[in-house]
């Protein structure tokens, strides 16, 4: 794909949140949620980022749509720096990019009728003179959006709790397609679905994209999800982007110890195979993202560490076959 | 496993009454348990897994809960018609749980130790310090580093990961003949299911304990069950050894869940299978197949009678039309 495909460019994103330090002490402590993280997406490209809780997956998606001011890095989005963005800029370059999140009970304003909800977008753009709808145009869209995503137009008038889960994740979708962006972040959009909904609501993202040529940046924990969704899977640990392939490849052949870990660890829902499988199990927690390492922070958990891995911490390289890897056993230490 | 049936639950049946009507959340559900045995539960939300497990040790809270019918025989005897301090000796000792969320069911106000030489006490008779020392040999066994000391913590102490181990130390403690593990993984990362899973399996083979694993992962039964059973609005749709069950899915239910998994370790196709609609609402369910709405197969008799059981080879059931009709011609 040529650079002009580049549709969002994050570069050394680095979000930090400042905790309180201990009683009378001044130094200032910090959780590195996000501590330095390199990707790019092309248009009509979906990238899976995954990772465990707390690996700051959520994090970086917030960062980079601006709803957390970043501690460090560039956002471009079409060419544009969204840290450096004026508030007006920022305003218009948010039309471009919208979010469906997780919890589609916690994100749909309960006072809210469905339809008030999908159309609350390009209201709040109307104010501000960058979009151009009339009444009657507004009301159809709507009713245009809820029957591309697989409601009713009778159903405009209802509430948010008269809907099913996967009902409503499908009013946070409509609302996201509402302004008609480019971008979607998608933060863990099927993970509070059950199994017969979620492949729904999975299909329905992967026929949205086609017909609207939409990129998406895809937050699942479910590896499984992020390889029928995926073009390109990031993988992130405690605030750090492990490993980038295309997700074909990165199932056949993972790279990164922490990668392959997760892979074995994932459950394959047939018996046979199960059967037969060998796990990597790995011993001990995820670390507390409250202090920066010198080494690679995968290192206490690793079963491949090597000396040099404590001291110094790897960088995101790439290895010949177009997968990108932080890990010592593909690159030597600088 | 062997062939000794240990628990027998008998057409349970589970009625809740709310302002809107009566729920059928358990309605008519029989299984056995055999001895050793890993019994899967699956099925989505509100499909009545976690109701026929309080069910079976007798936890539903009364009211709005009402056990309607039906018997859970536990070595013959019927655990729904004890009095409550007998069932109190079972509870805990001969029968335990493991919830999905290890930091609601410990007690936060109280150390580890506490809780745990509480149950010990209580159920084997063993003094203070010989229960203490079980304990650190129970959570020993369970994976936790430097048991002796950190059976002193408190709960908040613990990882998520670590707690639910913690939860598996305690449940079997007493050498229970059965462990109900209520979606013991769901709130945990992959990484630290697998742990938890291995765990498990791994206490449970060398205590000889029989589980009944509740879970709405088809990944987790998969690997972890030697039986299945797929539950659906209230009932069992299908029910039978877990390899027999996903080569050869007879409900349409069944085969449409595990078709609409997407898989790690085969190529996907383009397009995931789903499900169509919604599952159905269980307030005032008419007797009817409730999955006929959305079933790919619907005939006109399920719309108007409740499927009876098929048997197949194996012991396997199913409760559909398609195979129930045959025999009724």
């Amino acid at each position: 794909m040529s650079k002009t495909d580049l549709l969002l460019d994050v570069r050394n994103l680095k979000m930090h949140f400042p905790v309180k330090g201990s009683f009378l002490s001044k130094t200032q402590n910090y959780i590195y949620a996000v501590d330095g993280v390199d990707f790019s997406i092309s248009r009509g490209e979906t990238m899976g980022l995954v990772g465990e809780s707390g690996c700051g997956k959520s994090t970086t998606a917030r960062a980079i749509a601006q709803l957390y001011k970043p501690t460090g890095g560039e956002v471009y989005l079409k060419g544009k720096d969204l840290i450096k963005a004026s508030a007006g800029e920022l305003m218009e370059a948010r039309k471009n990019m919208q979010m469906v999140f997780q919890d589609p009970y916690a994100s749909l304003n309960p006072r809210m009728t469905s339809g008030d909800i999908i159309a609350e977008p390009i209201r709040i753009f109307q104010k501000r003179g960058l979009v151009d709808m009339g009444k009657d145009a507004m009301n159809e869209r709507v009713e245009q959006l809820m029957e591309r995503v697989g409601l009713s137009r009778f159903f405009k008038n209802r509430y948010p709790h008269e809907f099913s889960g996967g009902q409503r994740q499908r009013i946070g979708i409509a609302r996201a397609l509402a302004l008609q962006p480019e971008l979607i972040l998608c933060d863990e959009p099927v993970s509070a679905l059950d199994v017969s909904i979620q492949s729904q609501i999975l299909n329905l993202f992967k026929d949205l994209q086609q017909e609207f040529g939409l990129t998406y940046l895809f937050i699942a924990h479910d590896l499984a999800v992020i390889k029928y969704i995926s073009d390109r899977v990031a993988v992130m640990y405690l605030g750090l982007i492990v490993e980038i392939s295309g997700a074909k490849d990165l199932y056949k052949k993972p790279l990164h110890p922490y990668t392959q870990a997760l892979l074995s660890a994932a459950p394959i829902p047939d018996p046979k195979v199960e059967a037969q499988r060998r796990r990597i199990i790995l011993t001990g927690d995820v670390p507390s993202p409250d202090k920066q390492r010198p080494g690679c922070y995968f290192y206490d958990r690793c079963s491949k560490r090597m000396d040099h891995c404590k001291t110094q911490r790897p960088r995101l390289k790439e290895t010949e076959d177009g997968h990108q890897v932080a890990c010592f056993l593909y690159h030597d230490p600088e | 496993m062997t062939n000794e049936v240990i628990l027998q639950v008998k057409d349970l049946k589970t009625y809740f009454t709310v302002d809107e009507g009566l729920v059928k959340a358990v309605d008519g559900v029989s299984f056995d348990l055999h001895k050793g045995e890993t019994l899967g539960i699956v099925g989505e939300s509100g499909s009545g897994k976690s109701v026929t497990n309080l069910s079976v040790i007798n936890l539903i809270p009364t009211p709005p809960g009402k056990i309607a019918g039906g018997q859970v025989l536990f070595h013959g005897k019927d655990l729904l018609a004890m009095p409550q301090a007998e069932i109190r000796q079972i509870r805990g000792n001969k029968i335990s749980m493991i919830f999905q969320d290890p930091m609601t069911s410990l007690n936060p106000f109280l150390k580890v130790s506490t809780q745990m030489i509480e149950t010990i006490v209580l159920h084997q008779g063993l003094d203070k310090d010989a229960a203490k020392q079980k304990a650190i040999e129970m959570l020993k066994l369970a994976g936790i580093p430097a048991p002796e000391k950190r059976i002193d913590q408190y709960p908040h102490q613990f990882s998520g990961g670590m707690r639910q181990r913690v939860m598996i130390a305690m449940s079997l403690s007493c050498n229970p003949e059965i462990l109900i593990a209520d979606e013991p993984t769901s709130a945990l990362d992959v990484t630290i299911q697998a742990q938890i899973l291995e765990i498990m399996q791994e206490l449970t083979k060398r205590l000889g304990t029989a589980v009944i694993l509740i879970t709405h992962s088809l990944g987790v039964v998969a690997g972890t069950c030697d039986t299945l059973c797929v539950m659906y609005a209230g009932r069992i749709v299908e029910r039978g050894p877990t390899d027999v069950i996903f080569e050869d899915p007879k409900h349409p239910y069944t085969k449409g869940l595990i078709r609409s998994v997407p898989r790690l370790d085969v190529e996907n196709s383009e397009r995931l299978y789903s499900i169509q609609g919604q599952p159905p609402n269980v307030i005032d369910l008419p007797d009817c197949c409730p999955f006929y709405p959305r079933c790919e197969k619907a005939m006109d008799i399920c719309k108007k009678k409740y499927p009876a059981i098929a048997n197949f080879e194996q012991g396997r059931t199913v409760s559909c039309w398609l195979y129930s009709g045959a025999k009724d011609e």
